[in-house]
């Protein structure tokens, strides 16, 4: 069983988002890079699967040198090899593409990468590498099982959850609850330094969309505080001054 | 030409699929065009779609389109488009549009933009990025652009148009790689994600068993339930209500949060709601400042004041 699985290096989820140059840049400066979190669900799924079934697990990246830190903490989890394509991705698309002409003359049976990065909030990938690989796709999954060349996955849908069966090579991103992410540990930190880290250089400079701008969210005015003992207000005030009960 | 991948259930037009063919119909007036929807299935109501602003109707049936697939969707939205001129096509950014769009943008060789809350030009659009703490101007560029439109960033028009339905007739049995094998519908509640009230709380609620209240206080508002990510990690509450960074992003037009400290990742997932009520014992919690309305006060005394007079207002 090989599996690629994507990993995005993300701001942590703590950063205050800030942009320089016009608003037209994301403001880097101080900001921690992490493994996007649902990238690392996906690596320990399929840490997990190929612990149970044998095979080998390879991250891929698509970014610049300055990912490699990200790149060494999956790896420290306990990836086998890692793969880096050397360029900034524009959009889902770009990354994509980057991807899908890396891994050309390779074979895996499953693809798993997150359901969206927590940077640019896509969702894109998974569905585009599995179009242009023409491989099966099940998005957002909370739960892969495979087995005898098949996988079944639970996926969320809207008002609920599916059970999907799909032949493999398969494409599946993951969603909060399929795993308990794994931490590095110092042995797997130590070995990380010495696992191979291809660095490939992209085939393509393709972009349909481009990052004009930015802006932050407008501010809230000032809290209108409702004394606790008249707290039977509040609803007064969403029905009349919000119309919304 | 616009066209709008609709979704519907038990027939009937999903609310943010009408949402999705109102951006549909104003990008065709924007862009001297029309608007045409495209429905996927035997089962779907086609005759209320004009009202929504479809100029004209694609009703798409036949061999693969039984149940929904990516690759079996995806081909039977690519063919209709690429058949009939489209340049745009507009999904909503609900699960299944999240699966088909992305697919849809490789056959048809587009531009793809995800998380759209709003149309700036025809080709441009406002989308959320880093978790709803900002909002980016993207511009596309090429024949054809796929959009996927949050559900409840837009608000529904009506319209007085023709929808004239073409039903269509295919075979994409050859590009469905997925089996349904089953269907697990939360039943009897509003889905978090379709929801336009929210009662949500957290850790500060101490405990799952005192989630009567919260739960009454929903269900009398007409509300869905919602909660902080240690509440589902805890097992207090399912974690398809945890919201967040990391869980559902939501933004209905109410959200009470009761026992949230609104810690920066919570915030991610609810600050585009349209009016935010906090309930909090502490004055300084982070969360008031995100707040429309608030509540320095205990939960326990709190909620079943709310409770009450909202059951009062219903009865009366
Ligand atoms: C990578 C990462 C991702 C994360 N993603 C998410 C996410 O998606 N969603 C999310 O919610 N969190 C997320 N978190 C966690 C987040 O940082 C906070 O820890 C979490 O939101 C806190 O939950 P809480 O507000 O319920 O609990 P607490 O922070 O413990 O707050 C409880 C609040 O209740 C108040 N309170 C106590 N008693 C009462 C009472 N009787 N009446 C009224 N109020 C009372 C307290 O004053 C306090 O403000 C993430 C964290 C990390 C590191
Ligand atoms: N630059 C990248 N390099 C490698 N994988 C990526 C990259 N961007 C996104 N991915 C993968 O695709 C998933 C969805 O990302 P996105 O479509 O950008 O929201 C992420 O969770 C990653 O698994």
């Amino acid at each position: 069983m090989n599996i690629l699985v994507g990993i995005s290096a993300v701001p942590d989820t703590t950063t205050k988002i800030s942009f320089v140059e016009n608003n037209t840049k994301f403001n880097t400066e101080g900001v921690q890079f992490i493994i996007n979190p649902y990238d690392e669900l996906a690596l320990t799924k399929a840490l997990e699967i190929t612990e149970a079934q044998g095979g080998e697990v390879t991250i891929i990246t698509v970014g610049d040198a300055s990912v490699e830190p990200v790149m060494r903490k999956a790896l420290a989890i306990g990836a086998q090899k890692a793969i880096r394509v050397n360029t900034v991705a524009k959009d889902g698309m770009h990354a994509a593409q980057c991807i899908k002409d890396a891994i050309a003359g390779q074979s895996y049976d499953l693809i798993l990468t997150g359901r969206e990065s927590i940077d640019y909030n896509g969702g894109q990938v998974a569905g585009i590498l599995s179009e242009m690989l023409d491989m099966s796709l099940i998005n957002v999954v909370t739960s892969i099982e495979v087995n005898d060349g098949k996988v079944t996955a639970v996926r969320d849908i809207d008002g609920g959850r599916e059970t999907v069966e799909a032949s493999l090579p398969c494409v599946l991103s993951a969603q909060k609850e399929l795993c308990e992410p794994r931490i590095p540990n110092m042995r797997g930190i130590m070995q990380a330094r010495m696992k191979p880290l291809e660095v490939v250089e992209p085939s393509v400079d393709y972009s349909a969309t481009n990052y004009d701008s930015y802006e932050l969210p407008a501010e809230k005015g000032s809290v209108k505080l409702i004394e606790a003992n008249n707290a039977e207000e509040l609803i007064d005030l969403l029905r009349t001054e919000k119309k919304l009960i | 030409m616009v066209f709008v991948l609709v979704e519907s259930e038990e027939g009937k037009i999903k609310k943010y699929s009408q949402e999705a063919l109102t951006y549909g119909a104003d990008l065709a007036a924007a862009t001297g065009s029309s608007c045409a929807a495209i429905a996927i299935g035997e089962d779907t109501d086609t005759s209320d779609l004009g009202n929504y602003g479809a100029d004209k109707v694609y009703h798409v049936t036949g061999s693969g389109l039984e149940a929904f697939s990516p690759g079996g969707y995806a081909t039977a939205v690519a063919d209709v488009v690429s058949n009939n001129g489209g340049n745009y096509v507009i999904v909503s950014g609900s699960y299944t549009g999240k699966s088909v769009a992305p697919k849809a943008a490789v056959k048809l060789n587009a531009a793809l933009a995800t998380g759209v809350v709003a149309m700036t030009d025809g080709n441009s659009i406002r989308k959320t990025c880093f978790s709803n703490k900002a909002f980016s101007k993207v511009s596309m560029s090429g024949d054809v652009k796929v959009i996927t439109v949050v559900p409840n960033s837009y608000e529904i028009k009506s319209y007085d148009k023709a929808g004239s339905v073409e039903s269509v007739s295919t075979d994409v049995g050859s590009s469905v790689k997925t089996k349904s094998i089953s269907i697990d519908k939360v039943k009897g509640k509003i889905p978090l994600t379709e929801a336009e009230l929210v009662v949500s709380a957290g850790r500060g609620l101490k405990g799952p068993e005192n989630w009567g209240m919260i739960e009454e206080l929903a269900d009398v508002l007409g509300a869905a339930t919602a909660c902080s990510k240690p509440v589902s990690d805890m097992d207090w509450r399912p974690h398809s209500e945890h919201v967040g960074q990391t869980g559902i992003t939501i933004k209905p037009n109410l959200y009470i949060a009761v026992g949230i400290s609104g810690a920066i990742q919570h915030l991610a997932g609810v600050s585009s709601s349209k009016v935010i009520c906090v309930i909090n014992t502490d004055p300084e919690a982070p969360f008031f400042k995100a707040a429309d309305y608030g509540i320095v006060g205990d939960a326990f005394e709190i909620v079943p004041k709310l409770l009450a007079r909202a059951k009062e207002l219903k009865a009366s």
